[in-house]
Parts: structure tokens; sequence; C-alpha cells
């Protein structure tokens, strides 16, 4: 299996705290950090009832999708990608192995958010630098949590 | 890809549902979805043409329950069967952590079983990744069938390794939670050694 990525909780606050700025700077309704695999990695703003899981996974398959379809045509990626509807809007920047997806409407315009997702993608990507560095130094065997998972641990999660 | 939150204290896991067109894959987990309780799912998202045929990917999160101290998310995908979606079966392989092959035990559907697992083999492998080496499980759907090829004659031609085999009716969920048991038991158990 490939390595882990492995979110602690200093680089999870640091990372809470960028996409917090962000949807103040921007003016947007939430701000989102997905892996590249639909995984939700934090979030922030307005969420309401909305289905996060799912969005996420939807999010990352859009990006699969247009990335695909970017090679296509001899581009070799997009680097950003937007959907404009009458109220709502996304707008979701790849940042390596993460998207950082900002949600906004009216109150808020494409350009602003474009402007401030670019700054804020360096921190981002900083972090996700460490995480990932750390991710691979860091060896999860070391962590009794995980190296003590018995069999019975796992059969009664289908208990 | 696991991803670990410490922070949240979650594990998330992703595992992929492949095989033939209409081997049962998006059955098995429409059943998944029907027999689990409300507080442990999400939203199934299925990405369908007109005619319910999986044409990007069905998707629904399952949260197992908690193991030391942390929550365990799996994300369980499916990917279309037909020929022709060959380009979306190698975007939603990427970042898997362990697969089901579900085959289709009818003796006509022999042939795309094979070229399914083969596709399969190839797919992984432009991602990076090693079946022979990557959590798996072999399912054999549609077992009430009158025209299946026997158990063993089945296994003896589709098993790649020592993975498990399963038996399965997914249309009315035999072995089907046995399956993804099979399957997040090695997601689990490699994390011992990562």
């Amino acid at each position: 299996m490939a390595q882990a990525f492995i979110l602690h909780d200093q680089q999870f606050q640091r990372m809470k705290s960028v996409i917090g700025r962000l949807c103040v700077e921007c003016a947007a309704r939430a701000v989102f950090l997905v892996d590249r695999d639909g995984q939700t990695i934090a979030v922030h703003g307005e969420i309401g009832d909305m289905d996060m899981t799912s969005f996420a996974s939807l999010a990352a398959g859009n990006v699969a999708a247009t990335h695909s379809m970017a090679k296509l045509i001899g581009e070799n990626a997009f680097p950003s990608v937007v959907h404009e509807g009458e109220r709502e809007s996304i707008f979701i920047s790849v940042i390596g192995r993460s998207l950082l997806v900002v949600v906004f409407d009216e109150r808020s315009t494409l350009g602003l958010v474009k402007i401030r997702a670019k700054k804020a993608s360096y921190e981002v990507a900083s972090i996700l630098d460490d995480a990932a560095n750390d991710s691979k130094a860091f060896s999860i065997a070391q962590d009794s949590v995980f190296a003590d998972i018995s069999d019975d641990d796992i059969d009664s999660l289908f208990a | 890809m696991t991803f670990i939150n410490y922070a949240s204290r979650e594990i998330n896991c992703k595992i992929v549902y492949y095989g033939p067109g209409l081997c049962g894959k998006t059955t098995n987990l429409q059943h998944i979805y029907d027999s689990t309780a409300q507080e442990a799912k999400g939203k199934l998202i299925s990405l369908a043409t007109e005619t319910d045929r999986t044409l990007f990917f069905d998707f629904m999160p399952l949260e197992l329950g908690t193991v030391r101290g942390f929550k365990t998310r799996f994300h369980l995908y499916t990917v279309p069967g037909q020929v022709y979606y060959d380009a979306s079966r190698k975007l939603i392989l990427k970042g898997v952590d362990g697969v089901v092959f579900v085959a289709d035990s009818q003796e006509e559907r022999m042939d795309a079983n094979i070229e399914s697992l083969y596709n399969l083999e190839e797919n992984l492998q432009t991602q990076g990744y090693d079946l022979m080496k990557l959590p798996y499980v072999l399912q054999l759907n549609k077992r009430d069938l009158p025209n299946v090829i026997p158990m063993e004659d089945l296994a003896y031609e589709l098993r790649k390794k020592d993975e498990p085999v399963f038996e399965a009716v997914a249309s009315t969920g035999t072995g089907v939670f046995d399956t993804l048991k099979g399957v997040a038991k090695q997601v689990l158990t490699e994390l011992r050694k990562s």
C-alpha cells in the first residue's frame, strides 16, 4: 500500500487558520481543502447541511476528469476549474495533491476569489509539503496505536 | 492513499469495486447502503446514464466504528464496467487502498471477467500500484443463477494470488458484507506495516 498521508494536529490547525482567513478575505460562503482522492482535509465557512463528504469526492472526480481532458488536448493540466451558477459558484485551485475549493455567491466575485486563493495557495502548499515530509519520515508502525491493532479490533467493527 | 488525521483522530481509506459491465458492483454498494444505519453512512452518489449504467462512479462513505480511538471511514467507489469507459476507471483507481473484483459467475461472462481483470492489473500499473501487493479480494457474484461456472473452476481461472474468495448474490445481499469485511480487514492490517 502507498505511504499514508498523515496530518498532525499542529499542521491541521495551521491549515484551518489559512482557509479561515481566505474565507473572510474573499467573502466566500465556504472554503474546503480536499485531497485529490476525494478526502476532506479541512473546512471553514457556512456549511449548513451540505454533504461535505459527497462534495469532496465529486470535486476530486471533477478535477480528475478535467485533468485528463487537458492531456487529451495537449495541455499539461488545468491549474484551476470554475463553475459559475446563477447564485452560487465554485472555484477550485489545484495545489499539488490537494484542491483548494472556494464556494461563493453574489457577496463576492470570481476575480477576488482568484487573487486571494492564489495568495493562500502558497501557504497551503507549504503546510502540505511539511505534512508530506513528516508522513514519509513517520512510521505508523512506531505508533503503538496502529501497531497494536488486533484481528479482534477489526472484527469488532463488523460485529 | 490512506489519510490519517491525528487532529480529528480519523482514518480514511478508499476501496474500489471493479469488474465487467453488469457484474453487480453498484448492487453491492446499494445493498451496503440499504443495510447500514443512517448515522454510519453518507449519501450514495451515482453518476449514471439515463439507463442507470454507471457513467463515472458510484460513491458512498461508510463509517465502521472506532479502532484504538480512531474513527474508521471507508470511501467505497465503483467503476463503470463498460469497456469504453476506461479513462474513468483509471481515474477512480487513483489513491486506492483496497480493491474488490466482482466477477460475474455466468458462463457467458467468463471472457468479460478475464478481460476486466487484465484491465484492472494494467490500470493499477499505470497508477503505480501492483495488484500482487495491494489489499484485494475476489467476489464471485450471481451464484443464484442457473448457468454459473462451479466456484472452484471460476476461482482457479480468476484468482491472482492468495486473495480471499467470496460467493455472493449481491441482489439479496448474500456475501456482500463478508466481501467488504475481507477487504477492509486487509486495508487496516496494512496500517500496521506502514
